[in-house]
């Protein structure tokens, strides 16, 4: 810092190495400032290729010694112009887009973008549908949550437990795969309801996985890290954020919850059929990287019960909106319905219309609020749509929750954050 | 008929419009509630008074801003609408504050009230181009270092002005002028024969005519589209309470039933490959 801090130490021998005097400080006629230990703070940059950034994030650091001074996140690494892409697609074009912002979980994206569509249309959706809708987004808050506290604990220096959730969410893929045929980009939700029906089969298969599965895998592996000593010094106490901070910063999500605020849309704004499913919104003591963890580890457990009781109570009936004008038709219809021909072939080229208007709708996706503010102009392609991501509230406070901490502590901050740059940088 | 949509308690609109008007006064420009959304319309003078007030003033408490979203009218004198989207925790609530500007002249920002409008306002910034007087980091976020323009104007093409390959004679990554393969195509499906925006004189009816169904082209916008079915069917959007968010769900953590045993869960199976011990290596 200042030359005030100088080490005090023997006179010079002639001796003495030059490498060694150089450390010890030593003055030397010839050298006047060579005692003086200034230490300066160092700026480094922390990615943008870095396997504990869960992505492209850049991050510069600036740091006294191994202590973080000051952090400033360098984000739009990923920028791909999904926004202004979408204002050139119909809507039923932009929905694969969704897709493609948090590819960790795909379906609770498209969620927010077809509850925005159908409030503008207001559209009825029927209830087998919103069922579905709901079961396979608390599939995919599962599979979300194997993939973040699995990179977790591995930033943190574990391995099993990384490999043994990975097994979930690998079983949770191939599910999506028989949904959907797609494993990750599934594209499944439709505005008025959801793509296809799913099968018998796979129902009562997720049913026989979430009773045996599920449970003996998570449970496992949330065993070896829960207590443990090791994972507890590196979470505990880091990065602790006040009830205050969580509100002023636009916490939502588990972030929230973490910092002890029983806040979840599900529960306070439901949508779909959440309203009558019973689960509970666990919340953190302490607001620090383990409560964030734990917080995420409940939410899988109760992910389970809402998809239990999905199976239990999920009607037969159709699975999308009869309304011609936005659905559809089947295909055994084209075959035998002209008016069903021409509706097909609209839809597939023109799109439908949505009136004029704007809504913000947001939904509780595995990371927090994600939202969507769609402004229609009457036509077929959104005037504009607005993403709201989770991750730039969350990594914006990055530099905040970080100050003080330790260089190794921020991939502990960062992976409790649970962020991905498909999403943040859209 | 009615919408899956999120149920925030929107039957406080109405009472939500006169607060406003009673908290905010002169720089609120215009209130209305569309499509069951709160949207205010504030001068951009006023807009940290206004947003100061819709925070703290008691029947309003909009704790959280949870996005600022920029729309582009090119033929609007000012152009761009700056909209803040708050969220009231307490209220279970949300509204919309929207803010006129263009080029020029600067809205003030409002880090000073939520911290977390920094980095939302240099995304504005960024694909719009407004700019917000008294935030200290206004650099652009997500565009690439060095970029110029703004995307996300109407008027910026969507192909955009520059693209970049790696070189092999270079040895690196060049930018250079965009080269379309194929032009650009664009489909105009707004054709002159259905549903345009012209009324035949005498047709009276015409205007108030709800579309044949959902998703068909209709002059009318969606909040009349929805109050014209609201009149026919009688059916409205499900309520959602109002209460402070802790009383509907739990109090503490005993009450949430963390760590309690799910009333359907069955013993797990012994392993019949683990030898049971207190406690593991790792405890």
């Amino acid at each position: 810092m200042s030359d005030t801090d100088a080490p005090t130490v023997a006179p010079a021998t002639t001796e003495m190495d030059p490498h060694v005097e150089e450390v010890l400080g030593i003055e030397t006629p010839s050298h006047p400032t060579e005692g003086d230990v200034t230490i300066q703070n160092y700026t480094i940059n922390f990615g943008p290729q870095h396997p504990a950034a869960h992505g492209v994030l850049r991050l510069v650091m600036e740091l006294d010694g191994e202590i973080v001074e000051r952090i400033d996140p360098h984000v739009g690494l990923l920028h791909r112009g999904t926004e202004k892409l979408i204002e050139y697609k119909t809507y039923a074009q932009a929905l694969p887009y969704f897709d493609r912002l948090d590819y960790c979980s795909p379906l609770c994206m498209e969620h927010s973008f077809v509850l925005a569509i159908e409030k503008l249309l207001d559209l009825e959706v029927p209830i087998r549908a919103q069922y579905l809708r709901v079961f396979f987004a608390e599939l995919t808050r599962i599979s979300n949550h194997m993939l973040n506290l699995g990179s977790h604990v591995m930033d943190v220096g574990a391995m099993t437990p990384n490999l043994w959730l990975f097994e979930i969410r690998e079983d949770c893929m191939n599910f999506f795969e028989r949904m959907s045929g797609a494993r990750m980009h599934h594209n499944y939700l439709r505005p008025g309801g959801v793509h296809q029906d799913v099968p018998l089969k796979l129902l009562t298969d997720i049913a026989d996985w979430l009773d045996t599965r599920l449970p003996r895998l998570f449970e496992d592996a949330i065993s070896l890290v829960a207590d443990n000593r090791i994972f507890k010094q590196r979470n505990v106490d880091i990065a602790t954020v006040a009830r205050d901070d969580a509100i002023a910063w636009g916490f939502s999500g588990p972030m929230i919850r973490a910092a002890g605020i029983p806040w979840d849309l599900r529960k306070q704004q439901p949508y779909d059929v959440y309203a009558k499913m019973d689960f509970d919104v666990p919340v953190g003591t302490r607001g620090d990287c383990y409560d964030r963890f734990m917080v995420r580890v409940e939410e899988v457990r109760q992910s389970a019960r809402i998809m239990k009781q999905c199976l239990a109570e999920m009607p037969e009936g159709p699975i999308a909106s009869d309304d011609r004008k936005v659905v559809p038709p089947k295909r055994s219809d084209m075959k035998r319905s002209m008016e069903a021909l021409i509706h097909h072939f609209k839809l597939y080229t023109e799109g439908f219309h949505v009136p004029a208007g704007e809504v913000y709708v947001a939904t509780e996706s595995p990371k927090g609020e994600f939202g969507v503010y769609l402004v229609s102009d009457g036509t077929n392609k959104p005037y504009r749509c607005k993403i709201r991501p989770t991750a730039f509230s969350h990594l914006q406070a990055m530099d905040f929750m970080s100050r003080g901490h330790m260089l190794a502590d921020t991939t502990a901050i960062l992976g409790a954050m649970d962020i991905v740059f498909g999403e943040c940088d859209r | 008929m009615r919408s899956a949509a999120p149920a925030w308690a929107s039957h406080l609109n109405d009472a939500t419009i006169d607060a406003a008007r009673a908290a905010i006064g002169p720089a609120l420009l215009d209130a209305q509630e569309r499509v069951g959304e709160v949207q205010l319309y504030v001068h951009r003078s006023g807009i940290v008074g206004a947003l100061t007030a819709l925070r703290d003033a008691p029947g309003l408490e909009y704790q959280q801003l949870m996005e600022i979203a920029g729309v582009d009218y090119p033929e609007r004198p000012e152009r761009f609408d700056v909209v803040y989207n708050l969220l009231s925790l307490t209220r279970n609530h949300r509204i919309q504050v929207h803010v006129a500007t263009d080029e020029d002249h600067p809205i003030p920002s409002v880090t000073g009230i939520w911290p977390v409008a920094g980095w939302l306002e240099r995304e504005v910034y960024d694909l719009y181009g407004v700019l917000f007087d008294g935030n200290k980091d206004l650099r652009r976020i997500l565009t690439d270092y060095g970029f110029r323009g703004h995307p996300l104007r109407k008027d910026f093409p969507m192909t955009g002005y520059t693209e970049l390959r790696y070189s092999e004679e270079e040895k690196r990554v060049v930018y250079e002028p965009v080269s379309l393969a194929q032009d650009f195509r664009t489909f105009d499906f707004l054709s002159p024969w259905e549903g345009g925006a012209y009324v035949l004189p005498g047709d009276e009816k015409a205007p108030a005519a709800v579309p044949e169904a959902k998703g068909a082209q209709t002059p009318l916008s969606a909040d009349a589209v929805k109050k014209a079915d609201a009149a026919e069917s009688g059916k409205d959007a499900p309520k959602a309470s109002s209460e402070p968010y802790a009383k509907t769900t739990a109090e503490s953590t005993a009450d949430t039933g963390k760590g309690a045993a799910e009333a359907d869960a069955t013993p797990k199976p012994a392993d019949p490959d683990v030898i049971p011990s207190k406690g593991g290596q790792n405890q």
